[in-house]
């Protein structure tokens, strides 16, 4: 069952192509990480997914409706949910309630309810607050409430940008580089918390350059190159693909 | 209307053009240097004409333009010592203010030396009433004066930031800070650099056009208004679109007395400011890409 | 909850302590003053939900209270006897929406009435606040600051040059208005205490409606407009709609402001829609902590007080101008915000390190 598939997207930015006619399909209830060298268009594949910008050809469609061209707050409305390469916490607010950010979709009180202080927007925040103080427990953040959230060490603020999306309730997480900038002992840490994910329902797709968290958690592995698809397929398959060996490690490399 | 009437709106549609321009091209200059839009540029253009008539008391006329030039270029660089250096990575939130305060303390203390009234150097040759004929059209000198500086003093720049070394120096600077100080190219300074350079072309602007259109106490922030609509008409940072922008912004205003009471003039360049920020911010000349570039 | 009812407590008591003063040592024109700083403070804290809460910078708000003032200012003063035939003016008549009243020469004037004229004044501002900014909004930066601008000087152009709204005298003998029956915004001396009590409860009813919104999901939700837009967008967040509803409801706090106060000073004039107020109103945001409700309602407090009883003297646009300026080298963030106790503790305590150490 395909939750997310991709058909022949493009897009050029001024003489660079930095997508070229990529397709392929996420499972549901998968893990799928989408790998390359730097440049090879991963991060524009993400934005284009989520709508920051427009592919200039192709389709993306979504539990089987086209989504290509929304605005990425309407995507988020679907039941898609990100992370940022660069963390993008909300400065001066806590941990929690950088979380609880993530409840906005799934809650309604609006500008009159909020300044009259309705009573049904009182119980949806104290409702929103549990909801997200479960997921940082579940996350192991629980005791980070209250924190700062930018003064939080870095580790730990990637571990609360993925409360904040797993706050949606997605059916889709797309994780931007979750391990950049981890240790090794971090990276391990994540590579569990992602598969914990997965085991609750949720199914990933993640960019990633740590062959490490990719190769032990993923289902499949799509290898991009100069903006092409040139591997989708098992990890172990990948591993011994010859022209995934060339691109990341250079002629001489392919022929071991 | 009749031809004459119709050449007399072209000139003075060419005249404010050539101010406007002026604190267009000042605006660019800090801008491409810093990022920063400085609200207090039509200041300058108006310390500058002030200071000159202050000084024509006691000097000749072409002695207290420089020296009202030299001064203000001295405060230019002042007010960036003072107030901007300090700033270490400032929100665009905090420049505006900033600069709006620097504008408020600029006027004000205008105020305060020169008081309400309005301040007028003499005309450069002849007077109020002299006329020249250019091919049938009769303009006065002062406008001609007024262009032909200002045509100059923007050469002058173009030759600066082309030919120099220092201002090859502040282009380097505009297009990668970091590469440039790791150059050996002292950044800090081309900031300042860029202040005076900035307030010296706003005096000049100011002294030269000041018998046509007095200067006051308060004649800064319309005209940093209008300069700033010029800069974003021509794109901001581009300085040679900013004199074609320049014209094209002082003959419409010029022209609209046709259509409009004059009591709402101002109003227009107000409504191209708005279009043109809601229909094509990077100006009619620019575009978005061209406009990271950010050369002179 | 419970600090926000006490600080609001607070706040009630210090308005009552200033007025039972005022009676004690009988200077009850101190009152006026204060009952015009409570109108402009109204602006103020709906401003600062603008700028400082979900950074959109505006410096055109003033345009917002003229628009008020003007339009209740004009329908309520104006004499619609003359078109009294026509079509409008019979359907607007059927409504009750006119009165008749004495004008300064015994004769007899047709106009709005003064809640008519306020629901007009406030429709109208929320049409244009719509208008102006959907276009307005999706600038940034320097670009917004000048469209703000912008439109803050063509309301003030328009205002100063049309003969109809009195040109450079702006409009005068603007009647009181009985919000219900008992209070009356207008100057008479008589009603003085009530005005002053009239103006500082609906400044006091706004700040709890403004520190609800804060602590609410809208709240958040602008606040993370302001900390990061594309995570905010990213987040399910119409960024773009939230913009545009806090500017409108930012505009009708200062149109609110502009006509009441315009019944209060019974006229208005040109000057209310410069654009130093524009520029005044972003200093007072800017030096009472930026998001900070409390620290803005202080400094607006204390500094319109003082400007209103010539305190400042001819200094009073340079005193801005330096406030604005030394706040934002100084305290970006504004001067009363929670960190500032930390930083002076933190430099206390350096300085007696230093001592110990030599």
């Amino acid at each position: 069952m395909t939750l997310l598939s991709l058909e022949g997207v493009s897009k050029r930015f001024g003489g660079v192509q930095a997508v070229n006619e990529v397709s392929f399909r996420v499972p549901r209830g998968s893990i799928k990480a989408l790998i390359g060298p730097n440049g090879a268009g991963k991060t524009t594949l993400f934005n284009i997914i989520f709508g920051v910008f427009p592919a200039d050809s192709g389709a993306v469609t979504f539990e089987g409706v086209p989504v290509q061209g929304l605005h990425p707050f309407q995507i988020a409305a679907r039941g898609m949910a990100r992370t940022f390469q660069h963390i993008r916490l909300f400065p001066k607010m806590s941990a929690l309630e950088n979380v609880m950010v993530g409840r906005h979709i799934h809650t309604r009180a609006g500008f009159i309810a909020g300044m009259l202080s309705l009573p049904f927007s009182r119980k949806e925040e104290r409702a929103a607050r549990e909801k997200c103080l479960d997921i940082m427990e579940f996350l192991g953040i629980g005791d980070l409430a209250g924190a700062d959230a930018t003064s939080l060490a870095y580790g730990q603020q990637r571990i609360v940008e993925l409360g904040r999306a797993l706050a949606c309730e997605p059916r889709l997480l797309l994780l931007d580089e979750p391990a950049a900038g981890l240790n090794m002992r971090e990276t391990a840490d994540m590579a569990k918390l992602i598969s914990r994910i997965r085991e609750r329902g949720i199914t990933v797709l993640l960019v990633e350059h740590d062959m490490s968290l990719v190769m032990s958690i993923s289902d499949e592995i799509i290898v991009l190159s100069y903006g092409q698809k040139i591997a989708d397929d098992r990890p172990l398959a990948i591993q011994k693909n010859q022209e995934v060996i060339r691109v990341y490690l250079g002629e001489d490399n392919a022929a071991d | 209307m009749s031809i004459d009437l119709f050449f007399q709106y072209i000139v003075a549609g060419i005249t404010y053009g050539t101010i406007y321009a002026v604190v267009a091209i000042g605006f660019n200059i800090i801008y491409n240097a810093t990022g920063i839009i400085n609200f207090a540029q039509g200041e300058f253009v108006m310390l500058g004409g002030m200071t000159a008539v202050t000084l024509y008391q006691f000097l000749p006329l072409p002695a207290a333009i420089l020296a009202a030039v030299l001064i203000t270029m001295a405060i230019g660089g002042l007010i960036e010592v003072l107030f901007i250096r300090w700033l270490h990575r400032p929100s665009v939130l905090r420049m505006i203010i900033i600069t709006i305060g620097i504008s408020i303390l600029l006027r004000e203390v205008a105020l305060h030396i020169w008081g309400e009234g309005v301040r007028a150097l003499p005309y450069f040759t002849g007077t109020a009433t002299t006329a020249v004929s250019l091919g049938g059209v009769f303009v006065s000198p002062q406008v001609i004066w007024a262009v032909g500086v200002s045509a100059v003093a923007v050469l002058l720049l173009n030759v600066f930031f082309s030919y120099t070394l220092l201002g090859r120096q502040m282009r380097a600077c505009s297009a990668n800070r970091d590469a440039a100080r790791l150059c050996g190219i002292h950044a800090r300074n081309m900031v300042t650099l860029s202040f005076m350079l900035s307030a010296a072309i706003g005096a000049l602007g100011g002294c030269v056009v000041s018998p046509i259109t007095y200067v006051q106490y308060d004649s800064g922030t319309p005209l940093a208004i209008k300069g700033f609509t010029v800069a974003i008409l021509g794109g901001l940072g581009n300085s040679l679109a900013a004199i074609a922008a320049g014209m094209i912004l002082g003959m419409l205003e010029s022209f609209s007395i046709w259509v409009l009471p004059a009591a709402y003039k101002d109003v227009i360049s107000i409504a191209i400011l708005l279009f043109i920020l809601f229909v094509r911010p990077s100006g009619i000349f620019g575009s978005a890409e061209t406009s990271r570039l950010k050369e002179f | 909850m419970t600090s926000r009812s006490l600080s609001v407590l607070a706040f009630a008591g210090v308005i009552v302590t200033i007025q039972l003063v005022t009676k004690a040592t009988g200077s009850e024109y101190h009152l006026t003053q204060l009952t015009m700083t409570a109108y402009y403070s109204l602006l103020t804290i709906g401003l600062c939900m603008l700028v400082g809460y979900a950074g959109q910078i505006s410096i055109g708000h003033a345009g917002f209270f003229a628009i008020g003032g003007y339009v209740a200012a004009y329908l309520t003063t104006h004499d619609f006897s003359a078109q009294s035939g026509s079509v409008p003016l019979s359907l607007l008549s059927a409504l009750g929406v006119l009165v008749k009243r004495p004008d300064l020469y015994g004769g007899d004037l047709l106009t709005f009435h003064p809640w008519a004229a306020f629901v007009t004044a406030l429709a109208l501002t929320i049409i244009v606040a719509y208008l102006v900014g959907g276009p307005v909004l999706k600038l940034k930066g320097h670009y917004l600051a000048m469209a703000t601008l912008g439109f803050g000087i063509i309301v003030y152009r328009i205002v100063l040059g049309t003969t109809a709204l009195g040109a450079a005298d702006g409009i005068t003998n603007v009647p009181g208005f009985a919000v219900v029956p008992g209070i009356e915004v207008s100057g008479k001396t008589s009603l003085r205490v009530v005005n002053y009590y009239t103006a500082w409860g609906i400044v006091a009813v706004s700040m709890v409606l403004l520190m609800n919104l804060q602590h609410s999901r809208v709240g958040r939700a602008l606040a993370s407009i302001h900390g990061a837009e594309d995570a905010a967008d990213a987040m399910g967040i119409p960024t773009a709609s939230y913009k545009l509803k806090i500017f409108v409801l930012s505009a009708v706090f200062a149109s609110v402001a502009g006509i009441l106060l315009t019944h209060y000073n019974a006229g208005i004039g040109p000057s209310e829609a410069s654009v130093m107020k524009s520029v005044r109103y972003v200093a007072i945001v800017a030096i009472g902590g930026m998001a900070n409700l409390w620290g803005v309602l202080c400094m607006s407090l204390l500094l319109n007080y003082l400007s209103l009883r010539g305190y400042l003297g001819s200094f009073d646009d340079a005193v801005f101008g330096a406030i604005l300026i030394l706040i934002m080298l100084f305290a970006p963030e504004g001067f009363l915000r929670r960190q500032i106790i930390g930083d002076i503790k933190g430099f206390l305590s350096r300085r007696s390190g230093e001592r110990e150490a030599s």
